[in-house]
This record gives structure tokens, C-alpha cells and sequence, in this order.
């Protein structure tokens, strides 16, 4: 253990100490998420996210599995057997509506957790292999929740995959026969369905793999906390449970009251009416947009409408947008300022809520609207200021910035006074 | 080197969108982009309000059983239902023996299979089945209709975006051509102008189109805008037929969990109240 | 230093609660928020394992009406009720007589023709075409079909004979073949289920 203070797993019965000689699995649950984890005890509401990304990944795994009892991976039944599910199966509607939903919850948490990283550097040393494994898991999820939209096989499901597959057909040369290798065909089809099930079921309990070792890597170092001043000692700790046990227990109440509220009163909020539409090849929606976790991505890719010498707008777009999450993979030596939390630097803050922020949000927007002006124009300076951030800004921010004070110890930053230096 | 090749990089994806947002703004400017007509002229939906609307919304069966007799004289010789089945109107308040007698009198047969010689045939529905469909498929719909195929309409109201008010306003919605649509847009032959459709013409001619066109059995006047006031509520439960009891069930869900959360903030305060009060007394 | 260390320490519960006795209120709001989350995960699994209970559509088939008018006497038709088969058999007079004439002290599953008919339609035989031994379909409803040594039903699986009021007669069926719920709504229409 890293923290020499952690309190021991002391088996409490015969049959305890029996299983801790042959199989710890009480000892792991106790050192990584009982009290035996030492945890900082300074952390915001901002480090809730995670246990709640967590839980909706479970609300996922366990809807979908019940949901592929009931659905049909096939072009011909996959939409009446999604109807079926949801007119005629018991509690089908719920189930269903729950997954649908419980995709959009999954990366709100996901996207506040990645928010609440990059604010207050917990990608920064120690940390980097816990974020890039983040970045693994978001890109998973991504694939997953894409593929996921495609099974009900709608309007949206069908010109979403076609227009997401058509995406690699910007690549040079090979660009075609990927696309054809993916979809199993020219266009997509019950082959591109069927993988597309296949795959959408593997993927969660890989993404369920990469949090293990996401959550390994985070048992390493232990948390990172709002002042980004690494734990110095026993002080600076609360053991995991019970006290953020509780903190997790009672957000999670709040988060499943949001969720249920959706659920039940406005489930197609965030859907799109177009996906009640049986898929046809022959006509498209007016309108395609991907679900709005995707928006800022897709603004991006739309917004390169003019070639760069031979390299055609289309290709920038896809190169931009995957560029725009791989970026992420560099942050940590990108951003080399050595204080991590944004809150004490004066210049990362202002960049942070006045840049990067309204910029993914105009981003979202953008991406949700129609391809015309002026949200493509609005999506171009949104894009180019994106770009710069993670690329210009925090590499040259490191270099002149002149960080605020920071506090000697967790402790006393929340205690609010200086200590005394201690004998 | 990662933040050299990093700021490279960056500076030509920004350059490139600067220029790009350069470009489309003096194209923006010296060449503004007109509205498409459909703009002008669409309009959005009527203001109308179900029975079934807001958290606390109930079904009123009187209305639904007149949407589906509505639905039942007026749409169903062109449009489908065909995830509905008869069994599911006893939702609607019918008795079980009056479901069995509008199946088995429902005026297009389901097809079937001939038990002697194994040709194609049709016979009256039972409950089980679900609304038999008006045209064999696609191809038949759009001969049988100068080439518009008449949608399905069991998910209907969910599958626009404007939902039961849409479909109330495009029933109630045809009006004369304005002086002013320019001739590209005027409905040609076997169109009909319906300024809230999204290209403006469309190919259904009104289909309630005088007052008393279904005589109800229940005293209510079946004035134009009644008769499409109720098929829309009735489409509305065909689209979701489970959209009271989702409500209701909400409304148990959401009182445990308040209480649950109550409970658990409770509980996590009082763990950390002696955390928490440390800080205090150091503070005082 | 010393002072921030009990301070920690007293935020431990373990350490920091003196006992005072009876149950103090924070561990009756603890057992409380646990108990209530307990309660809505059992809640939560009720509707996750109810969605395996057959569906509205499975259950509206759970109930068929079969026209009989067709069959003549002697004759049986086969037809499917819950994805299983069903004889229904127009039973000959000396088929009534033999089933009628058999001691059925002596049956391993004693039952009367009447038993098994309903009042009145003696000649309707009705049971479900699943052989009681293993669930195979017996023969001897088909025109030409082997109907055993009791001129009933036969078993091809593992040989059980049946005579012509469906019992178990020989071979290692346990019971008789079952007879489903059902009534007749007319003199041709029969509503099973």
C-alpha cells in the first residue's frame, strides 16, 4: 500500500479469516473502496462522478442485457421487436426507456468527470496512466453508445451509421474497402446490424475491464483534490468508508432522481422523433444528428468546408475530430505546469471558464443545429479555439504563468489556517 | 517535442479554421443565404392541449373510443396500425366481447394462408392480431396512392417532431394557396396545400372536411376541429400505449427516492459532522 | 501537528463515539438510508426478472377458438395451442364403447372416458399431443399414423401406448395425456384455454 496509514483488514469472523487465507476478495473490496483507502478529505462535489459513471455503466450492462432477451438483431424484425419490447414484454417500456436514458446519464457523468480532470490536473504526475485509461474508456463508450443507436433500427439508426461508416471513406486509398469491411456491404445492412449488436454487447464489459485497471492505476497514487497538493499524511485522509461511501451514497440518490424524472416524464426528450421511423434506404431524414453527446465532435467535423491544397475538407474534418479526443492522450505533457489544481492558476482559470468551456458548449450547439450559417461560423472560431487551447495555450501557459500560493498541506487548506511547523 | 510538434499542429488546425471562418463570413456577407420558402410560409404547430399532456395527464377513454371510431371511418382505408393490436383496445374501455366483435368485423381482413390448399388468403381477425395492414406493402401503397406512400400511424405521434399537435394542426391545417408562394412551390396536380407540412404541399387531400363527417354515439358534436382533436389523442395512445402508467409509476418512484436521499444526505452528514466540526472549532 | 491528528482521529467514528448505550439517532439514520436502499434495489429487481414472464402478446395467443364442424367422425385434427400440439379427436361409437368398457381399477392413472369429456360430447376428445413420459408427440392423429396396440395413441420415442380416451395404457407414460381447460362455445366452435 502507498499510504502506510491505511487501516488493516482485520477478518472479523472464523470464516472471514478462512476465505482472507484463500481468496481475499474481502480484503480487495476493503483496501480499494472500505476503509482501508485512504482518501482526501478535501474533496467537492466534483469527485462524485465517477462511483456515478460507474453506476449508470451497471444500469446499462444490466438493461441491455435484459433488453437483448427480448431484441431481434435482424433488419427485417429489429424495429417491431423494439416495439414489441416496449408494448407488449412486462415493465418493457421501462427497461428500454431506462437504457435509452441511461446512455445520455452515463455521459453526462463521464463528460463531468473528464471536466473535473481537466480543471484540476489530475492528469498530471502521477497521474497520466489513470487518464489515459480514461481517454480508453471514453472512446469505448463512444463506440459503444454509436452502435447502440444503430439497433433499433429507425431513420437515425440507419443514416447514423451510414454517415459515421462513411466517415473512413475519407481516408486515402483504403478509404472504400474499410468502409465496406465495417458495414459487411455497401451500405448498411443486416450484416452491419448484426456486428453491430455483436460488438455492442462485447464493448461494455471491455469498458468494465479498462475501470479496473482505471481504478488500479487511481489506487497507486490515491485521489487527486481540489488544492492539487499531493497527501502529505494521516491528516490529510478520511478512510474511504464511510465517509465517501456516504458522500457517493446520497449523490447517487440526487443523480437516480434526475434520471427517473427523465425516465419517466419526458424519455424521448433526447431521442430523436425521426428514429420512430422504420429505416429506409431511400429517403433521408432532413435533418441527421447524432446523439448530443457526439454534438461537439460533429461540429468539429463539419466545420473544415474548404480543402487544404490536395487534401480534401472531408478528410481534414475526420482528421480534426479524431485529433480533437486524441489531443487528450497528450495532455499530460502538454500541460507542464507543475501546480495541478486550476484554482491556483490565475491565467489556466480564465482560460479554462472563458475559453474552453463556452467553446464546447457553442461546439454542442453547433453540432445540434442544421449545417448552416451561422452555426458553422460559430463552429469554425469554436474549433479553432479548441484546438488552440489544448495545443497552444497549455504548453506556452506553463512557461509564463505565475501560479497563486499554494496552500503547505490538505489539511490546511481546509482547516484555513496556516500550521504551525510542526516539531 | 510533443508540445513543438503540439503547437504545429495546433496552429494549423486553428489556422485553417480561422481561414475557413474567414472565408465563409465574407462569403456570408456579400452573399447572404436567403431563407428557403418552405420557411416563409411553414408554420409551427397549433397550441392544443390533451387530456394525456404533464405529469398528472390521464387517457380519456370517451375521447380515445371516438379518436378510433374517427381513425376507424376516416384513416384506415389508407393508413396502417400495424403495431397495434386489436386486444390492445380494450384499453380503450371496450368490453372484451366488443374487441372480438371489431376484429372479426374490421373491414380488411388479415391475411393468412389457405388451410387446404396452402394459397395465399385472408381471414377475419381475433383479438391477437394486430391491425391488419391497408396495402400488401410499399410498392402497392404507392401505386393505390399517385406514389405517396400513406405513413403508419401507430407510432405516429412520436415519430414527428411536433407530436399530437402537429398531427391535430395538419388535419385542421389545409388552406387556400397564398397570393404570394412563388410557382415552384405551389402543390401540383394531386397535392394539396398545408402550410404545416415541411414542404408545404402534400400529397393527403383533407380527409375530415365537413362538420359531422363521423356521427358519434356519445352526443359530442363532431365539429372538424373535435374529430381531429380526437383521432390525435388516439394516436397519441397508440404510440405509447403504457404513457399513464409510466407516469404513475414515476410519481412512486420519485417519492421513495426523494425519501431514500433525504435518509442518505442525513446520514452522510452525521458521519461527517465530526470532520466537518473540526474545521469549525479550528476556525472559531 | 498533535492537535490535527485527534482532530482526524475523532472524525473516525470508531474511535470518536463514546458509547453512551441505547441506540444513539446517527446509527438509526444510517440503518435507515441502508435499509431504504435495500428496499429500492429488491424494488428494482422485481420489474428485471418480471420482463421474463411471457409477454402481453404470448399471453393473448394463451386462449384459441378451433372450428370442429370439419372433423367427421373417426377422424382427428392436430393444431397448435401455446406453441403445443393439440388432437382433438371426433371419437366412432365403438371407440366410446372400448374406451367405456375397460376396468379402470386396473389403469395406472384411472379415468373414465367421462372424466375426460365433457357432458354430452362424449365423442370429443381433446387433449394436448404431448406424450406424458418425455413430451414427444405421440402418432395416431394423422390419417394413416400409427395408433398403437390400443387403437389410441402411440409414442415412437420410448413406446407408450395410449387407447382411444388418451390414457396410458403401456409403455412408461405416467399419466394419461393431458386434457387442456376448454369449453364449447357452440356446437362447432371450441374454445380451448
Amino acid at each position: 500500500m502507498s499510504f502506510p496509514w491505511a487501516q488493516q483488514y482485520k477478518p472479523t469472523t472464523e470464516f472471514g479469516q478462512w476465505m482472507d487465507d484463500r481468496l481475499p476478495v474481502g480484503r480487495l473490496i476493503y483496501n480499494s473502496l472500505g476503509a482501508g483507502y485512504p482518501t482526501p478529505r478535501n474533496l467537492n462535489y466534483m469527485w462524485n462522478f465517477g462511483s456515478l459513471a460507474g453506476l449508470f455503466l451497471v444500469i446499462q450492462i444490466v438493461t441491455g442485457i435484459i433488453l437483448a432477451m427480448h431484441y431481434a438483431a435482424n433488419a427485417n424484425i429489429a424495429f417491431d421487436s423494439v416495439e414489441h419490447i416496449m408494448r407488449d414484454v412486462n415493465s418493457g417500456w421501462m427497461i428500454r426507456y431506462a437504457h435509452a436514458n441511461g446512455a445520455s446519464f452515463f455521459f453526462i457523468a463521464i463528460y463531468l468527470h473528464i471536466g473535473r480532470g481537466l480543471y484540476y490536473g489530475s492528469y498530471k504526475a502521477p497521474r497520466e496512466m489513470i487518464w489515459l485509461l480514461g481517454v480508453v474508456i471514453y472512446l469505448l463508450a463512444m463506440a459503444t453508445a454509436f452502435m447502440g443507436y444503430v439497433l433499433p433500427w429507425g431513420q437515425m439508426s440507419f443514416w447514423g451509421a451510414k454517415v459515421i461508416t462513411g466517415l473512413f471513406e475519407a481516408i486515402p486509398l483504403v478509404g472504400k474497402p474499410i468502409q465496406e469491411l465495417l458495414l459487411g456491404g455497401f451500405a448498411p445492412d443486416n450484416a452491419a446490424l448484426n456486428r453491430f449488436f455483436s460488438l455492442h454487447y462485447l464493448l461494455p464489459f471491455v469498458i468494465a475491464g479498462v475501470i479496473i485497471m482505471h481504478i488500479w492505476a487511481l489506487h497507486i497514487p490515491g485521489s487527486n483534490n481540489p488544492t492539487g497538493v499531493s497527501v502529505k499524511g494521516k491528516q490529510d485522509t478520511v478512510p474511504f468508508h464511510p465517509f465517501y461511501t456516504a458522500k457517493d451514497g446520497w449523490f447517487v440518490g440526487l443523480a437516480l432522481i434526475f434520471f427517473t424524472a427523465m425516465l419517466f416524464f419526458m424519455p424521448n426528450a433526447l431521442g430523436h422523433a425521426d428514429n420512430y421511423i422504420p429505416a429506409n434506404p431511400l429517403s433521408t431524414p432532413a435533418h441527421i444528428v447524432p446523439e448530443w453527446y457526439f454534438w461537439p465532435w460533429y461540429a468539429i467535423l463539419r466545420a473544415f468546408t474548404f480543402d487544404f491544397f490536395f487534401v480534401p475538407a472531408k478528410l481534414l474534418g475526420v482528421l480534426a475530430m479524431f485529433s480533437a479526443i486524441l489531443v487528450w492522450f497528450f495532455l499530460p505533457w502538454l500541460d507542464r505546469s507543475p501546480v495541478r489544481s486550476g484554482d491556483y492558476r490565475p491565467r489556466f482559470k480564465k482560460f479554462f471558464w472563458f475559453g474552453l468551456v463556452p467553446c464546447i458548449v457553442i461546439l454542442g450547439i453547433c453540432g445540434g443545429a442544421p449545417a448552416e450559417e451561422p452555426y458553422v461560423m460559430l463552429s469554425q472560431l469554436a474549433s479553432a479555439y479548441y484546438f488552440a487551447h489544448f495545443l497552444i495555450v497549455l504548453p506556452l501557459l506553463s512557461r509564463i504563468e505565475k501560479p497563486a500560493p499554494l496552500p503547505n498541506s490538505i489539511t490546511e487548506a481546509v482547516i484555513g489556517k496556516p500550521l504551525q511547523q510542526a516539531s | 517535442m510533443v508540445r513543438f510538434f503540439g503547437i504545429l499542429i495546433g496552429l494549423f488546425f486553428a489556422g485553417m479554421m480561422v481561414y475557413s471562418f474567414g472565408r465563409g463570413a465574407v462569403e456570408y456577407v456579400s452573399n447572404p443565404p436567403v431563407k428557403a420558402v418552405e420557411y416563409q410560409f411553414h408554420e409551427k404547430p397549433k397550441e392544443v392541449s390533451f387530456a394525456s399532456d404533464g405529469p398528472f395527464g390521464k387517457f380519456d377513454n370517451q375521447q380515445l373510443q371516438r379518436g378510433f371510431q374517427v381513425y376507424k371511418e376516416v384513416c384506415a382505408a389508407c393508413h396502417g396500425l400495424r403495431l397495434v393490436a386489436f386486444r390492445n383496445l380494450s384499453d380503450l374501455g371496450y368490453s372484451e366481447d366488443e374487441v372480438k366483435a371489431i376484429a372479426a368485423n374490421w373491414p380488411i381482413e388479415t391475411p393468412d394462408i389457405d388451410p387446404n390448399t396452402g394459397e395465399a388468403s385472408t381471414r377475419p381477425s381475433i383479438p391477437a392480431d394486430k391491425f391488419p395492414k391497408p396495402f400488401a406493402n410499399n410498392v402497392a401503397a404507392a401505386a393505390a396512392n399517385n406514389n405517396a406512400i400513406p405513413p403508419d400511424l401507430s407510432l405516429i405521434t412520436k415519430a414527428r417532431g411536433g407530436g399530437a399537435p402537429y398531427i391535430y394542426s395538419l388535419l385542421t391545417g389545409y388552406a387556400e394557396v397564398p397570393a404570394k408562394l412563388p410557382e415552384a412551390n405551389r402543390p401540383g396536380s394531386g397535392l394539396h396545400y398545408n402550410p404545416y407540412f415541411a414542404n408545404l404541399n402534400i400529397a393527403m387531400a383533407p380527409p375530415i372536411t365537413a362538420d359531422g363527417q363521423v356521427t358519434y354515439s356519445d352526443e359530442t358534436e363532431a365539429t372538424l376541429s373535435q374529430m381531429a382533436e380526437d383521432v390525435s389523442a388516439f394516436l397519441i395512445w397508440t404510440a405509447e400505449p403504457s404513457l399513464i402508467k409510466q407516469k404513475q409509476t414515476g410519481w412512486a418512484v420519485l417519492a421513495f427516492l426523494l425519501i431514500a436521499t433525504i435518509l442518505a444526505f442525513l446520514s452522510y452528514k452525521s458521519i461527517w459532522a465530526d470532520v466537518k466540526s473540526e474545521k469549525k472549532k479550528k476556525d472559531a | 501537528m498533535a492537535s490535527i491528528d485527534t482532530a482526524v482521529e475523532s472524525g473516525d467514528p470508531a474511535v470518536s463515539e463514546p458509547e453512551i448505550g441505547g441506540v444513539r439517532r446517527r446509527d438509526f439514520i444510517n440503518i435507515a438510508a441502508v435499509s431504504f436502499a435495500g428496499v429500492g434495489v429488491v424494488a428494482t429487481v422485481f420489474p428485471l426478472v418480471n420482463q421474463m414472464n411471457p409477454s402481453a402478446d404470448v399471453l393473448a395467443l394463451s386462449s384459441i377458438e378451433v372450428d370442429i364442424s370439419g372433423i367427421e367422425s373417426g377422424q382427428a385434427i392436430k393444431t397448435s395451442w401455446r406453441k403445443q400440439p393439440i388432437f382433438i379427436r371426433n371419437l366412432t361409437a365403438p371407440e366410446i364403447e372400448a374406451a367405456n368398457k375397460v376396468d379402470i381399477s386396473g389403469l395406472r392413472d384411472p379415468e373414465t372416458l367421462a372424466d375426460r369429456t365433457q357432458p354430452g360430447k362424449e365423442n370429443w376428445l381433446i387433449t394436448l399431443g404431448v406424450c406424458t413420459h418425455l413430451g414427444c408427440v405421440p402418432l395416431g392423429a394423422a390419417q394413416g399414423e400409427v395408433k398403437g396396440e390400443y387403437d389410441g395413441y402411440f409414442c415412437p420415442c420410448h413406446g407408450s401406448h395410449y387407447d382411444t380416451a388418451g390414457r396410458t395404457r403401456k409403455g412408461p407414460a405416467p399419466t394419461n395425456l393431458e386434457v387442456p381447460e376448454y369449453s364449447f362455445l357452440s356446437d362447432t366452435v371450441v374454445k380451448i384455454g
